[in-house]
């Protein structure tokens, strides 16, 4: 059982990141419902967990984002030589190269590349809000309606951004680099 | 910890519409980029990633610039936050639709 380095970073990008993004946002709810709407008397200890939570989620989104668009990216678009028939190591040619898929590189790719970058800008500004109003959020009414707002986007744009990042990793993986060995297979003599 | 008679919501609204600024920015300039090949190649910072390095550099700066400036100034002031926040939702919803291809090709005409 094999796998490529660049197999392994997307698999990073795309679950490690991405998907534990996505995952995340049913704990994102529950605490922006439980210290905003709900109306729990958080301890300080909660509300500092709570802190890391939405950190955490932002660390994740900026790690999607960098990796992405400085790592894989640059494979995703890397140019095939003139004459180059087989295309599967240049996966934005490979779509390009068929009528059926390229609306997955012009719509699916164009798309994820710019809207992902909403999640890491969102989640940010809610961890700050959630760190910096504390205790006092539950008296700011328009922050807590902002906050909501702000994870509401982040989710959008991680949905959008996962979404189409699985169809393409289907359509045209990015593949390269060394292979890894996962598992070594038992020979039947 | 700070005292609610102390605590203002200007730092707050600063950081929500900074971020609608901020993603405004990148759907603008990702726009531009997309309509003009001398944006898209001044937008080239480094050739691997191609033009999306320079649309994601330069809206990171604007948002945190924009942040650090509305930050300080309304440090200490409690803004009208449902003004502030149906601006930053209207620049996210401008971002969301602009940044989609099909829009974007509109736009341009295309």
């Amino acid at each position: 059982m094999e796998i490529t380095t660049r197999d392994a970073i997307t698999v990073l990008h795309g679950v490690g990141f991405g998907a534990f993004l996505l995952l995340g946002f049913s704990g994102v709810m529950v605490i922006l419902l439980s210290s905003s709407v709900a109306g729990h008397p958080w301890t300080s200890k909660e509300r500092r967990l709570g802190g890391y939570y939405l950190g955490g989620m932002a660390v994740l989104a900026w790690a999607a984002v960098l990796v992405g668009a400085y790592v894989i990216y640059p494979w995703y678009r890397a140019i095939a030589p003139a004459g180059t028939v087989d295309l599967s190591a240049y996966p934005q040619r490979l779509l390009m190269s068929d009528p059926t898929t390229i609306g997955w590189h012009d719509i699916g790719m164009e798309w994820k590349e710019h809207i992902a970058w909403f999640a890491p800008i969102t989640m940010t500004a809610l961890t700050y809000l959630f760190v910096k109003y504390g205790p006092h959020l539950p008296r700011f009414r328009g922050l807590r309606n902002a906050m909501l707002g702000l994870a509401a986007i982040a989710f959008v744009s991680t949905a959008v951004a996962g979404l189409f990042g699985a169809m393409l990793n289907k359509y045209a993986p990015v593949r390269g680099g060394n292979e890894l060995i996962i598992l070594k297979a038992k020979t039947n003599d | 910890m700070t005292d609610r008679a102390d605590m203002t919501n200007g730092r707050g609204a600063a950081a929500v519409l900074a971020a609608g600024i901020g993603s405004f920015a990148l759907a603008l300039l990702a726009l531009a980029g997309d309509a003009s090949r001398s944006i898209s190649s001044t937008l080239n910072f480094w050739n691997p990633t191609g033009p999306l390095s320079g649309v994601t550099c330069v809206a990171i700066l604007i948002w945190l610039g924009s942040w650090l400036f509305l930050s300080r100034r309304w440090a200490s002031r409690d803004v009208n936050l449902a003004r502030t926040n149906v601006i930053s939702f209207v620049m996210f919803a401008a971002a969301l639709l602009i940044t989609f291809p099909p829009i974007m090709d509109f736009l341009q005409g295309k």
